[in-house]
């Protein structure tokens, strides 16, 4: 049977969205606008870190297992160990290195391979040779087709890398076919070890087991005999410590993206709550023709859906432009530097697709439902009255619910984080920002009580209006509440990170002049000969030599890094920025290492604790003497004295050097001497303190252009809510403005009375989102950058750029409900007031 | 006072339509005159006519000797915040102000402030019936009470002419009768004109004379 109503119900449904073109159609682009961004996201990331599994997936071939040990390898005898175990049926050892390419700051992964293993564990890396020994040659590498034309080499051309300070050229002796987009060479292994002077070791060993042999067995008892430091695991676990690295930053952008869909749905959320109310006649009398209030409530959930599966589509169908525009433009990592090198392709990926359609939809249709369940409670008799929808407003709502949201957001930020994730951190930032929402009307209800009135004329009437409804001013102001809120969270944090960053630089970079053998790669380092060198260079008056390693120590974890330098026990403020000891250490203790805050996050090694780090194949015990703040190395940094490094491995090189300037000796000219005056020295990079900083906060910049871009994203989306909840409030209340035109108030003065109104509500939204973002970003610093990166950092609030930042949301609110008042002033809107005559 | 003369309005558009021509109406102070006629007669468009929120196509309106169709917008404005009072069929009382709010705002737009305003309010509420309900927000008040508040407020700043345009609409017949007889004395003892547009002939038995508006003008018709 035909309910009663249906066709009434289906008339209000399309006149409502057809009468409200414009601000129907500005829900859809909010909800468009947050899936876009989300989706764009998603896809981005989602394919870089494909890609990245794909390469890695490739290089490992068919292994089973790969034991993995230091970045700069191990003892190659474990190689003929492993090969001989029963349940090994091939053993195929690599050396791998990223080689610093000589002329262009650049490196090239290489990988070398016994060729002979290599056919059966890894034959995609075996490439077909013209001359079959070419890959054997010593001076002969095979490019990947990725690499072969970012480089721009044929078969036949020539790679020259830097070695040392050295120059090491080899020829191009054909390509690898596949390999995906990984950029990579592959070589003979004795040749990779003597030209990127690794002699007697390798980076890994991939092994293939005898078939039947169960993998997770076989690999607790080869775990077992291997030496310190080294660890045997399925190649995907490698896939896993890669993308863990970015997991946090990806996992921060598709946060803030959702932050933006979510500002999107608070403005469906403000569009839809006017709507009805306007409404609410109408739908009164859906109600009194017989239309149950599940019914009705569906109606307008339906609404929200409708505007959903609009804005979802078209957002989805923007992702996909703007993610093939952000790769083409910022490249892959969105700026931040994870994925360099890597050329992911883009494809439509469905589950990301499925997932941030229904997120759109649903988010419409969560933003509509609670209106829809305050129209359906309306009771019809007094729905049915003119001026009851005024009175919708008018009622306040209890506060505990808010408080309690708010109490349990507090609750949530102090939960530790999940599977590395700061999980519970952005559930406290959710509930603050929805416990706020639903306490905004009590507290509008308090700022303007705390106004004082003006003795007449508009803004009076202005405040009084405002005062006897507060419900308006929330519904109002409930999407540039939220996006100002995280526009002022963010501002701080990013603030307060730029700070002690700077802070960081200066303190960690006491010297005149610094000289790093090579920018990027691990094939460039200073031999003691060259450290002497530089020592003794007329107008150096003192030098530091440090030498960067990296240890596995966890083999689900990327690798950390180990800092060998000269410790100034006396004075370890002026070297390391110490968040925690130093530890006097009791005579017999191990020696110290001082770690990072990531060390103590990661690895609990909190001050005072002893532990064994595997060094040279060996573990070697320390005890943990501080804690230091460091921006570069999320993943983990242990400092080590170096005399003691030198005494545990023999390796005297050192990766970059520090240098202090005699008296009166001019920078740039140490630099030109350095260049000409020690071989290879054209090849080092060298900087002043100055010039490290500013490329350092220009990194910083970078990195968070994207944050910038969503966060804009979201106080457009923000104001956008304003105008068209302002625009929807100025209709609801046209026949008091018509009453008022009669009684002779001015155009200029209705004008002035909403320009109050809109100045109070967004001063409001403004304070409330202040106070909410600056809780907001005591989360974001002390819960969510500490889980996600263990970067500590102090509080700073930028007030000058907050300042500026109020006056343009405040001024761009105030027109933004001048422009929506415009209508009010017409001459039509005064005869409004006849629709009831 | 209010002298209306050879007033002729249509409305353009897609189709064009003749609404009344020729329309003469003379008003003294003391003045109480209903105007009667058919739906879409233009009864309506004849009060935005005289309020100065509609333009005529032709002929003059005068108040005090001003003509109303050679003055810009804000001079109508002034002109009707000073002189003119209107009680409309939905009150149209602010729900988020006082009773005493509400009636006082035609003062606080003329600028009178405390205590001359606050003397007005209370001696107009008084007036009407409302003594001591000053403090009442709207949603307390029964709709005869609030039609109270409206007459209240088109007659607190003493304004020349009444224009009240079916102020009994939603109002029952007691109530109704109630509200007429209070209109009616109030806007005499106000020394002001008034002008009732209403369907019902027992409303308009309450006025001095009653009009017809048909589209050749305004024709009087016998009382009773």
């Amino acid at each position: 049977m035909r309910k009663p109503g249906l066709s009434a119900a289906r008339a209000v449904l399309a006149g409502s969205l057809v009468q409200n073109k414009a601000r129907s159609t500005l829900s859809v682009l909010a909800i468009a606008l947050g899936v876009a961004l989300g989706y764009a996201v998603a896809l981005i990331t989602g394919a870089a870190v494909n890609e990245l599994a794909l390469g890695v997936q490739f290089l490992a071939g068919d292994a089973d297992l790969q034991v993995r040990g230091p970045r700069s390898g191990f003892d190659e005898a474990v190689y003929p160990r492993l090969a001989r175990l029963p349940e090994v049926a091939v053993a195929s050892p690599v050396v791998e290195a990223d080689a610093k390419l000589a002329d262009r700051d650049d490196v090239l992964k290489i990988i070398g391979v016994d060729v002979f293993r290599a056919g059966a564990v890894q034959p995609g890396l075996i490439a077909q040779a013209g001359d079959r020994l070419d890959q054997l040659r010593p001076d002969m590498l095979f490019v990947s087709s990725a690499a072969a034309s970012a480089l721009g080499v044929v078969r036949g051309g020539e790679l020259a890398f830097q070695v040392g300070l050295r120059t090491v050229t080899l020829r191009v002796a054909g390509v690898v076919p596949g390999g995906a987009q990984q950029r990579f060479a592959v070589m003979d292994i004795a040749g990779a070890q003597t030209n990127f002077d690794r002699p007697g070791r390798v980076s890994r060993v991939d092994l293939r087991l005898r078939p039947g042999i169960d993998i997770d067995a076989a690999r607790e008892r080869i775990q077992a005999q291997l030496p310190a430091g080294l660890a045997v695991q399925r190649p995907e676990a490698g896939v896993a410590a890669g993308e863990g690295l970015s997991r946090s930053y990806r996992v921060n952008l598709n946060v803030l993206a959702l932050v933006a869909l979510f500002t999107g749905g608070l403005l469906v959320f403000s569009t839809q709550a006017l709507a009805v109310v306007r409404r609410r006649p109408q739908l009164a009398l859906l109600r009194v023709l017989g239309m149950t209030r599940r019914q009705l409530a569906s109606l307008l959930v339906l609404e929200g859906a409708i505007v959903g599966v609009v804005g979802s589509a078209l957002g989805l169908a923007g992702g996909f432009v703007l993610a093939r525009a952000a790769v083409r433009v910022i490249g892959a990592d969105l700026g931040a530097g994870y994925f360099r090198g890597v050329a992911p392709t883009l494809a439509l990926a469905p589950i990301p697709l499925v997932i941030f359609f229904c997120l759109g939809v649903t988010i419409a249709m969560l933003a509509s439902l609670v209106p829809a369940l305050e129209a359906a409670r309306a009771a019809p008799a007094a729905a049915l009255k003119a001026g009851d929808e005024e009175r919708a407003f008018s009622r306040l709502r209890p506060s505990w619910p808010g408080l309690v949201i708010i109490g349990a957001g507090a609750l949530a930020a102090l939960a530790p984080p999940v599977a590395g994730l700061p999980l519970f951190g952005y559930l406290a930032i959710a509930l603050f920002v929805i416990g706020t929402l639903m306490l905004m009307p009590r507290i509008a209800v308090m700022l303007l009580a705390a106004l004082p009135l003006p003795r007449g004329g508009p803004p009076r009437l202005a405040l009084l209006q405002l005062r006897g409804a507060p419900g308006q001013v929330a519904v109002s102001l409930a999407a540039i509440v939220a996006a100002v809120s995280l526009m002022v969270s963010m501002a701080i944090m990013v603030a307060s990170f730029r700070v002690s960053l700077d802070a960081w630089l200066e303190r960690i970079l006491p010297a005149d002049l610094y000289v790093r053998a090579g920018a990027a790669g691990d094939t460039a380092y200073l031999g003691a000969d060259d450290q002497a060198r530089l020592a003794a260079l007329p107008g150096v008056r003192s030098a530091e030599f440090q030498r960067e390693q990296q240890l596995l120590l966890d083999p689900s974890r990327p690798r950390v890094v180990l800092l060998a330098r000269s410790i100034d026990a006396a004075n370890l403020a002026r070297q390391l920025q110490l968040v925690r000891g130093p530890v006097t250490l009791p005579p017999g203790a191990p020696p110290p290492v001082w770690v990072n805050e990531a060390m103590l996050d990661l690895y609990d090694f909190a001050p005072g604790k002893l532990i064994e780090l595997p060094i040279a194949g060996k573990l070697a015990s320390f005890t943990v003497a501080g804690v230091w703040r460091d921006y570069a190395r999320p993943q983990g940094a242990i400092v080590i004295e170096r005399e003691r490094y030198i005494a545990l491995t023999g390796d005297r090189s050192a990766t970059s050097a520090a240098l202090w300037l005699a008296s009166g000796v001019n920078p740039d000219e140490l630099s030109r001497a350095i260049a000409g005056d020690i071989p290879g020295g054209s090849r080092l990079e060298i900087a002043a303190p100055g010039e490290i900083r500013e490329v350092s906060l220009k990194a910083f910049d970078r990195t968070f252009a994207v944050t910038y871009a969503l966060e804009l994203a979201a106080v457009v989306i923000g104001l956008f809510g304003l105008s068209s909840s302002f625009g929807a409030l100025v209709l609801s209340r046209r026949r008091e403005f018509g009453m008022l035109r009669h009684i002779g108030m001015t155009r200029r003065q209705i004008a002035a009375m909403l320009a109050t109104e809109g100045l109070t509500i967004s001063a409001i939204g403004l304070l409330v989102g202040f106070g909410l973002g600056w809780l907001i970003s005591l989360v974001l610093i002390d819960v969510v950058n500490r889980q996600s990166f263990h970067w500590g950092m102090e509080l700073n609030v930028p007030w000058s750029a907050l300042a500026s930042s109020a006056v343009v949301v405040l001024a761009l609110s105030t027109l933004t409900a001048i422009a929506s008042g415009r209508q009010a002033m017409s001459r039509r809107a005064v005869l409004v007031v006849k629709e009831d005559w | 006072m209010l002298v209306v003369h050879g007033l002729t309005k249509s409305y353009a558009g897609p189709r064009p339509r003749a609404v009344f021509a020729d329309v003469d109406l003379s008003l003294s102070a003391g003045d109480y005159v209903a105007i009667m006629g058919e739906s879409g007669a233009g009864k309506s468009t004849l009060l935005n006519l005289i309020a100065g929120l509609d333009s005529p196509d032709r002929g003059s309106i005068s108040l005090d000797g001003t003509e109303l169709t050679t003055l810009g917008d804000d001079a109508l404005t002034a002109l009707r915040r000073e002189r003119f009072g209107f009680v409309f069929q939905a009150f149209h009382v602010l729900p988020y102000l006082t009773v005493a709010q509400n009636v006082a705002l035609p003062l606080s737009l003329l600028g009178v402030v405390a205590p001359e305003k606050d003397a007005r309010v209370k001696s107009v509420l008084a007036g009407v019936g409302l003594d001591g309900r000053g403090q009442s927000v709207p949603r307390e008040l029964s709709g005869g009470e609030l039609q109270r508040v409206a007459i209240a407020r088109a007659l607190v700043h003493a304004p020349r002419v009444v224009l009240a345009d079916e102020p009994t609409g939603n109002l029952d017949a007691d109530t109704a009768s109630q509200v007429l007889r209070l209109l009616r004395d109030q806007i005499k003892s106000h020394g002001a004109a008034g002008i009732l547009v209403t369907h019902s002939r027992a409303a308009a038995q309450t006025c001095d004379r009653i009009m017809q508006l048909t589209p050749t003008g305004l024709h009087a018709l016998p009382p009773g």
